[in-house]
């Protein structure tokens, strides 16, 4: 008994370290015999297809890649900047609205009405609708002052369809922290704003960060629908490329731009343990 | 009720509903200074109802609640404002998880007393060492046990220098073995001169601890008086009952 004891423990171990060493080979020789298999598969369909050669031409010509890409980058460069301005103003817009709709004093009716259409609205109507609506219907009232700009005009469509989105987000997060939390916070003399601002949001924001970010991904790809009221974006300016020399390659190059920041992001997002998948 | 000195808190006749269950139905007690009052009763016989009433957590139907002789219950009366005299040790701690233990405790001192910072955080190390959790200042609460936890939330009721304590059960939630040095901390206020109110379900800490053992019962306070009359010759019938079923549960 006393000899197993001393002697058993190690050489268990051994033998189980040997176990897991042998299941790891066999478990990656698997991962990869299955990738040669399918990877390999899907290449030589595609490749030996009879259109291939022609797909090759129109969608991965590298002449054409390197001739569009420097203006494709151009018109990315307009993506992101609309990007960034959009989500700055989509974070406070949102923010504002989940806060009235939380806020429960009758002074307050009026706005909360007017933030629940406005959430129902710009959420429920497709955000290619919004901007062509945006785009096209405010220019068109032809009233002083009003921006006339299109790129002005997307960027306002997506700002009213994503603050409808991410108020929600907000919402959530709000609604999840519990009321004991609030109880607490007045217990110790705090005002209803200051327990909000102080105890709740930052609680709030850090259980929706990823669904924030999740909803960030998906409105970096959507600054692409402006184009359909007429910016050179990178998207735009792929299809004046394509029309004039019927190549599909710059096209290629935009979405290769959006995958180099949607692809970290989406990384960012299941580091985060998010939830769900990015729209 | 002719005991100590001049009440602190006064409630009378308080009444609280939620929807159609009434759940206060004219509740009288008051405390004195430097009193601690337990509050006993079966569970959801609506003690923490009526501590969260204290408060104006709840607003009241029905009844009065006065602060040092001034009414708090009126609609007049800014909320914020009586808050500010008052603390509370929640029946589930409620500590705050996004910030560290000296954060929780300095956070009403900074953000509604306006202390300074320096101060703030000088009283709040105080506070907790007094407490024995001197060292755990930048842990997050729930790094601490669930006793060390309810000491924090003491400690974070005690700092704004309160004209009355509402405790909530604070041993409640807690191991066997952590209901102690809870209990300590209760005690060293108590013997500070702290006026309170303890909601309790710890008899025999009722017994040590309370000038006055109020019992609450059907929405009403049906007996109340010194912690060896009301626990050991209870005159009514309803106490004696409750007695009895906690004796059987091996509680009292
Ligand atoms: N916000 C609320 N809405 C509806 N009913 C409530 C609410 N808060 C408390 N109640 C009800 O009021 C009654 C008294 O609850 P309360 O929590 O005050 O009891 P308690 O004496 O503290 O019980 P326990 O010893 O279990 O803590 C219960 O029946 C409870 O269901
Ligand atoms: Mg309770």
């Amino acid at each position: 008994m006393t000899e197993t004891a001393t002697t058993a423990p190690g050489a268990r171990r051994l033998e189980r370290e040997a176990a897991k060493r042998r299941r790891a080979r066999r478990n990656a020789g698997i991962a990869a015999a299955s990738s040669v298999i399918v990877i390999g598969g899907l290449a030589a369909l595609i490749l030996t297809s009879p259109g291939w050669p022609t797909v090759r031409e129109t969608f991965f010509s590298w002449s054409e890649f390197r001739n569009a890409f420097p203006e494709v980058l151009n018109g990315f460069w307009l993506d992101i900047k609309v990007f960034m301005v959009v989500e700055a103003a989509v974070l406070v817009i949102a923010l504002v609205i989940a806060m009235i709709r939380v806020n429960r004093s009758p002074g307050l009716f009026p706005v909360r009405l007017l933030s629940t259409v406005w959430v129902d609205v710009f959420r429920g109507v497709p955000t290619v609708l919004l901007v062509y609506l945006v785009g096209f219907g405010v220019p068109a009232l032809e009233l002083e002052g009003l921006p006339t700009d299109p790129v002005v005009l997307g960027g306002i469509a997506l700002t009213l369809s994503y603050s409808g989105y991410v108020s929600e987000v907000y919402r959530a997060g709000i609604n999840s922290v519990h009321r004991g939390q609030t109880d607490a916070a007045l217990s110790v003399g705090l005002t209803q704003t200051q327990a909000m601002r102080h105890v709740v949001l930052p609680q709030a924001i850090r259980r929706v960060a990823p669904p924030l970010l999740n909803d960030f991904v998906a409105l970096q790809k959507d600054v692409a629908l402006i184009s359909i009221i007429g910016p050179q974006e990178a998207f735009r300016v792929a299809q004046i490329y394509q029309g004039e020399n019927f190549n599909y390659t710059p096209i290629i190059a935009a979405a290769m731009l959006y995958l180099v920041i949607t692809i970290p992001l989406a990384r960012i997002v299941d580091r985060m343990g998010g939830a769900g998948g990015v729209r | 009720m002719a005991r100590g000195g001049p009440p602190v808190i006064e409630v009378r006749g308080v009444t609280k509903a939620f929807g159609e269950r009434e759940v206060l139905h004219g509740v009288d007690f008051d405390v004195a200074e430097h009193e601690a009052v337990a509050l006993i009763g079966a569970s959801g016989s609506g003690k923490s109802t009526l501590l969260r009433c204290i408060d104006l957590l709840e607003e009241i139907d029905d009844g009065d609640i006065f602060l040092d002789g001034e009414v708090i219950t009126d609609p007049s009366v800014p909320p914020v404002a009586v808050r500010r005299k008052l603390g509370v040790v929640f029946q589930a701690y409620n500590l705050f998880p996004h910030m560290s233990v000296l954060q929780n405790v300095v956070l009403g001192q900074m953000r509604a007393q306006k202390v300074g910072r320096r101060e703030a955080e000088e009283e709040g190390r105080a506070l907790l060492a007094r407490f024995g959790l001197a060292g755990r200042e930048d842990d997050r609460p729930e790094e601490l046990s669930g006793g060390q936890q309810q000491r924090v939330a003491i400690a974070r009721a005690f700092a704004g220098k309160p004209r009355a304590l509402l405790l909530d059960e604070v041993t409640s939630a807690l191991d066997p073995e952590l209901v102690g040095e809870v209990l300590e901390a209760v005690r060293d206020l108590k013997a500070a001169g702290m006026t309170m109110v303890i909601a309790t379900h710890e008899m025999a800490f009722a017994r040590e601890v309370a000038d006055e053992v109020a019992f609450l019962h059907q929405g009403r306070i049906v007996e109340s008086g010194p912690p060896r009359q009301v626990l050991e010759e209870p005159h009514a019938e309803e106490t004696r009952r409750f007695l009895a079923r906690l004796l059987e549960a091996g509680r009292a």
